[in-house]
C-alpha cells in the first residue's frame, strides 16, 4: 500500500526528526530526550505499528515540531490550497473550452493556428517562471496585486484573501489551460471528422447547431477524464506556487515538514492529498457516466 | 480600525492648524514629517518562522525574534546595546560568596491572562528551562542552579553550586511564564507589552498591545511578523509595500534595490553571526595546528567577504564578536599568506598537500564559500571535495557523530566563545589550558576577572587556529523610510519591536 512505501522511504531519508526541536549547544541528554519524544529511537517495526495502528484509527497524530494536531492544521491549510486549486481550474476550463474548439473548428485560420502555438509554448514554461514574472509585472512594477502572503486572518477578509490568491491563481490558470486546451482541441477535432457530425449536417442542421447538440457532449467525455487528472496535478503542482507566493497551503507545510523530517505532517498531507485525488477521480467518473449514458449501462450489465 | 484612524487624523490636522495659527512663521512642513502615527501596525517581514511558541520545546531563532521582551519578559534583559538590564527583576543582590541570588520582582505584573506575577512562576520558570525533557540550548549555561527558593512573593533566591558571573546574562533567555498556563506551543501568556492576537502558520504572527501592561505602552498599535521561505519573495513585499522592515537581510545582492532608492533606509548594526569553517580537531591532519594554520593563512577572507557581501560584514581573527566583552583584534594571528601557508604544510609533513571532504549545509552562503574555500586551497596544493548536505543531516552526522574532516556552518549566538571549552563539542578542540580559563571564567568573582581569562582563552584559540574563522555577517535592517525606532544589531536574533513606530502618510 501507499502508506507503507511512504514510510519506508521517509526512514530512507538520513537525518532526524529531533534535530528539528535541538539546536546548536544541545548536550547528548537533550538530544536523546528530544529522541524519546518523537520516538525516533524505537526500532523500525515498532515505529511502523505505531504509524499503522494510528492510521487504522484516522488519527493523523501530532507534529513533532509545532505540537498541534496534524489535522487542525491540515484543515487550516486546505482554506488556502482548495480555494486555489478550484478557481484555478474554473478559469483554465473558461479560457481552454472555448479557445480549443475555436482552435480546432478554424485551424484553417491564423488564429487557429496562433491559439495552439501559444499552448504549446504554454506547456513548455514551467510554472514557478510564469509566477515570477507575473510578480515582477503585476506587483513590483505595476503595484496592482500583492506580491505573495495571505491576511492573517484568511478569508475573515474575503477581498483581501481573494487579491492575495489573485497572481497565484493566473499563473496556474496559464499553464493549465495550456495543456487542456490541447486536449479541447483533439476532442473537438475528433468530432469534426465523426459520422454523426456528418449525419446531423445531412440532416440540414446547421453547423454551430449540429455541434453544440451532437458534438459538445460527444467530446466532453475523454475531456471530462482528462479534467480529472488535470485538477488533481493542480493540487499537487500548488506546492510549487505556494512557494513562489508564500501562500500557507498544504503544498508549504509539506516542504517544510520534509525538511524538518516532521513524519506525522509529511504523512497526514499526503495522506489528505491521495484521498482528495482519489475523491477527484472518482466524482471524475461520476461526471463521466452522467454525460455518457452508454457508460451507465456498460458498468450495470454483464460483459460478454 | 480605519474609522480611529481618520478621526485621529482630524485630530492632528486641527492641532496642526492651531500651531500655524500660533508659530505662525515656522514652517509646518516639519511638523507634518515628523509625526508618527500611534494607531500605526507595523508590519515585519521576516524569514525566521518559529517552529512553534514555547523556548524550550525546540522553536527555533525565530521565536527569540518574534517573542523575546515582545512577549515574554526575563528578569533580565539584553538590550540591543549588548548590555543586561534588570527587567522583571527590580533589585538583586550576590551574597559575598557569590553562591547565592536574591531578586525583588517588580510590582504590579501581570500576565496577559490576568494572573499577577509571583515568585512562584519565576521558580516554575526557570525549572522549566533546566528541566530534563527541556530543549533550551542555554540549559547547560543554568547547570550551576542547585535550588530555587520562594520566601515571599516578591522574592527569589537563587541558590548556586559554584560561582556563577553569568547568571544575569544568562537569565535574560529565561522567559517568565505563567506557572498555570496550560498551553505554551500554540499559545502564551507571558508578562510583555504585547499579547499574542494570532498565528497562522506558514504565514504571519500578530500582536497587539496588552492594556494593563506594567510598563511604558507601545509605540504603535501592534505588529505582525509576516514570514517568508524565499530571500526575493521578501525583498518584493518591501519593494511593494506588504511589509515596513525587513528583519535581517540575507541576500547581498538585492541591497541594491534599496540603497540606491530614497524610499528606502538601509541600517547596519552589528552581528554575532559567524561563518566559521570547523575541522575535526580529533583527526589527522586537521589535529596539527600547523596544518589548520596553513589553511588559515592560505584563504584571503576579505576578498570572500567582498565578493559575498561588498562593504558589509567584519573580518573576524577569532571566534569572539566585537559585540562580546572578551573581543580583542586578532585578525593579524594568521593574515593572509599564501606562501607562509606553504612552508607550513611542507613543516607539518604535507608538502604535496592532502584530500579532504567539506560537509557543506545546502542554503546560502555555504555553497558558495565552500567554492571559494576550495579554489584557494587548490593553490597551496589542498584538494577539497564538496560534499552538499541537508541541515538535518548536519545535525546527525556531524553535530552528533563527529563523522566529518571539515565543515561549514554559521554560528549565530552571543558570548559563545564556551563552546571552545568543550572537547566533547562537535569540533574536537582540545587544549587543556582553554577548557581550564573557561570554566573557571565562570567562577570568577569579577566581571573583570572573566573578561581577563575569557580574553585570554581568545587568544590561545586564535594562535592555535581552532578553526576558520571566514567573517562575521553583517548584521543589515532594511525599512521603508517612514519608520523608525527599530533595533539594529538584532543580538541573538532579538528584535523589539514596542519602540518602532511609522510616520502618517
Amino acid at each position: 500500500m501507499a502508506s507503507v512505501v511512504l514510510f519506508v522511504l521517509l526512514r530512507l531519508l538520513p537525518g532526524d526528526p529531533a534535530n528539528a526541536l535541538v539546536s546548536v549547544g544541545a548536550d547528548q541528554a537533550q538530544i536523546e530526550a528530544a529522541r524519546r519524544e518523537v520516538g525516533s529511537d524505537l526500532p523500525l517495526p515498532q515505529q511502523f505499528a505505531h504509524f499503522i495502528s494510528s492510521l487504522a484509527r484516522f488519527d493523523l497524530g501530532t507534529s513533532f515540531v509545532s505540537r498541534t494536531p496534524v489535522l487542525d492544521d491540515i484543515i487550516a491549510r486546505l482554506s488556502v490550497t482548495v480555494p486555489l486549486t478550484l478557481l484555478s481550474f474554473l478559469l483554465a476550463v473558461v479560457i481552454a473550452v472555448p479557445f480549443g474548439i475555436l482552435s480546432a473548428v478554424k485551424a484553417d485560420r491564423w488564429y487557429g493556428g496562433a491559439i495552439s502555438v501559444v499552448s504549446q509554448l504554454g506547456i513548455a514554461i514551467p510554472v514557478f517562471w510564469v509566477g515570477i514574472l507575473l510578480v515582477t509585472l503585476f506587483a513590483v512594477n505595476l503595484r496592482l496585486f500583492p506580491s505573495g502572503g495571505f491576511p492573517p486572518r484568511g478569508w475573515g477578509a474575503p477581498f483581501e484573501a481573494l487579491r492575495a490568491l489573485f497572481l497565484p491563481i493566473i499563473t496556474i490558470a496559464l499553464v493549465m489551460s495550456a495543456s487542456l486546451l490541447r486536449y479541447v482541441r483533439s476532442a473537438t477535432q475528433d468530432v469534426l471528422g465523426s459520422d454523426y457530425l456528418r449525419t446531423a449536417r445531412a440532416l440540414g442542421s446547421g453547423f454551430s447547431e449540429a455541434l453544440v447538440r451532437h458534438g459538445i457532449r460527444n467530446g466532453a467525455v475523454p475531456v471530462v477524464s482528462i479534467l480529472g487528472i488535470e485538477l488533481a496535478t493542480t493540487l499537487l503542482g500548488a506546492v510549487v506556487v505556494e512557494r513562489v507566493f508564500t501562500l500557507p497551503g498544504l503544498g508549504s507545510m509539506l516542504l517544510l515538514a520534509i525538511e524538518q523530517r516532521d513524519y506525522p505532517n509529511i504523512q497526514g498531507v499526503l495522506f489528505i492529498s491521495t484521498l482528495l485525488v482519489l475523491l477527484i477521480g472518482f466524482f471524475a467518473d461520476l461526471a463521466q457516466r452522467w454525460i455518457d449514458p452508454r457508460l451507465r449501462e456498460k458498468a450495470g450489465s454483464v460483459r460478454r | 480600525m480605519t474609522r480611529t484612524r481618520h478621526r485621529r487624523d482630524h485630530g492632528l490636522q486641527l492641532l496642526a492648524a492651531t500651531a500655524m495659527l500660533v508659530l505662525a512663521a515656522f514652517g509646518h512642513a516639519k511638523a507634518q514629517e515628523g509625526e508618527t502615527d500611534p494607531s500605526a501596525v507595523i508590519r515585519i517581514g521576516s524569514l525566521y518562522e518559529p517552529q512553534n511558541l514555547d523556548n524550550t520545546a525546540g522553536a527555533g531563532q525565530g521565536i527569540n525574534e518574534a517573542f523575546n521582551g515582545n512577549v515574554y519578559e526575563g528578569l533580565f534583559q539584553l538590550e540591543d546595546s549588548g548590555e543586561v538590564v534588570p527587567k522583571l527583576a527590580l533589585d538583586y543582590q550576590m551574597s559575598d560568596d557569590g553562591l547565592t541570588y536574591t531578586f525583588t520582582l517588580q510590582p504590579d505584573v501581570t500576565f496577559h491572562s490576568g494572573d499577577p506575577l509571583t515568585s512562584a512562576d519565576v521558580k516554575y520558570s526557570i525549572e522549566r528551562v533546566v528541566a530534563e525533557n527541556s530543549k533550551s540550548s542555554r540549559k547547560k549555561s543554568l547547570s550551576t542552579i542547585a535550588g530555587i527558593e520562594t520566601p515571599d512573593d516578591r522574592t527569589v533566591v537563587v541558590k548556586l553550586s559554584e560561582r556563577s558571573i553569568s547568571l544575569p546574562y544568562n537569565l535574560t533567555y529565561v522567559w517568565i511564564v505563567n506557572d498555570k498556563a496550560t498551553d505554551l506551543t500554540s499559545g502564551e501568556d507571558g508578562t510583555g507589552p504585547y499579547r499574542l492576537d494570532a498565528w497562522r502558520r506558514g504565514s504571519s504572527i500578530s500582536l497587539v498591545p496588552f492594556d494593563d501592561y506594567w510598563g511604558d505602552a507601545p509605540a504603535n498599535s501592534g505588529v505582525t511578523f509576516n514570514y517568508f521561505t524565499e530571500a526575493t519573495a521578501l525583498n518584493n513585499a518591501l519593494l511593494t509595500g506588504a511589509v515596513d522592515i525587513i528583519t535581517s537581510v540575507q541576500s547581498p545582492d538585492s541591497l541594491a534595490q534599496f540603497q540606491d532608492n530614497p524610499a528606502f533606509v538601509v541600517e547596519e548594526g552589528q552581528s554575532t553571526t559567524k561563518e566559521v569553517l570547523a575541522y575535526n580537531d580529533r583527526v589527522e591532519p586537521f589535529s596539527n595546528v600547523k596544518v589548520r594554520k596553513a589553511i588559515a593563512r592560505a584563504i584571503d577572507r576579505q576578498r570572500l567577504l567582498s565578493s559575498i557581501w561588498g562593504d558589509y560584514g567584519t573580518l573576524i581573527g577569532s571566534f569572539v564578536p566585537p559585540t562580546d566583552p572578551w573581543y580583542v583584534d586578532l585578525t593579524n594571528v594568521d593574515p593572509y599568506d599564501p606562501e607562509s601557508a606553504k612552508q607550513l604544510l611542507a613543516e607539518a609533513g604535507y608538502a604535496d598537500g592532502f584530500t579532504f571532504t567539506l560537509e557543506t549545509p545546502n542554503y546560502d552562503p555555504h555553497p558558495i564559500v565552500a567554492q571559494f574555500v576550495q579554489s584557494e586551497l587548490a593553490k597551496v596544493g589542498i584538494k577539497v571535495n564538496i560534499n552538499i548536505i541537508t541541515a538535518n543531516e548536519w545535525y546527525t552526522k556531524i553535530y552528533q557523530a563527529h563523522d566529518f574532516q571539515a565543515t561549514l556552518q554559521e554560528h549565530v549566538n552571543h558570548r559563545d566563545i564556551v563552546f571552545y571549552g568543550n572537547p566533547d563539542f562537535y569540533w574536537g578542540y582540545n587544549n587543556p589550558k582553554v577548557v581550564e580559563l573557561i570554566a573557571s571564567s565562570e567562577t570568577s568573582a569579577s566581571e573583570a576577572e572573566q573578561v581577563e581569562k575569557l580574553k585570554e582563552a581568545n587568544r590561545i584559540i586564535a594562535e592555535d587556529a581552532a578553526s576558520g574563522w571566514l567573517y562575521l555577517y553583517p548584521q543589515i535592517v532594511v525599512s521603508s523610510a517612514g519608520v523608525s525606532g527599530y533595533p539594529v544589531n538584532g543580538l541573538n536574533s532579538q528584535f523589539f519591536a514596542y519602540g518602532i513606530t511609522k510616520r502618517a502618510e
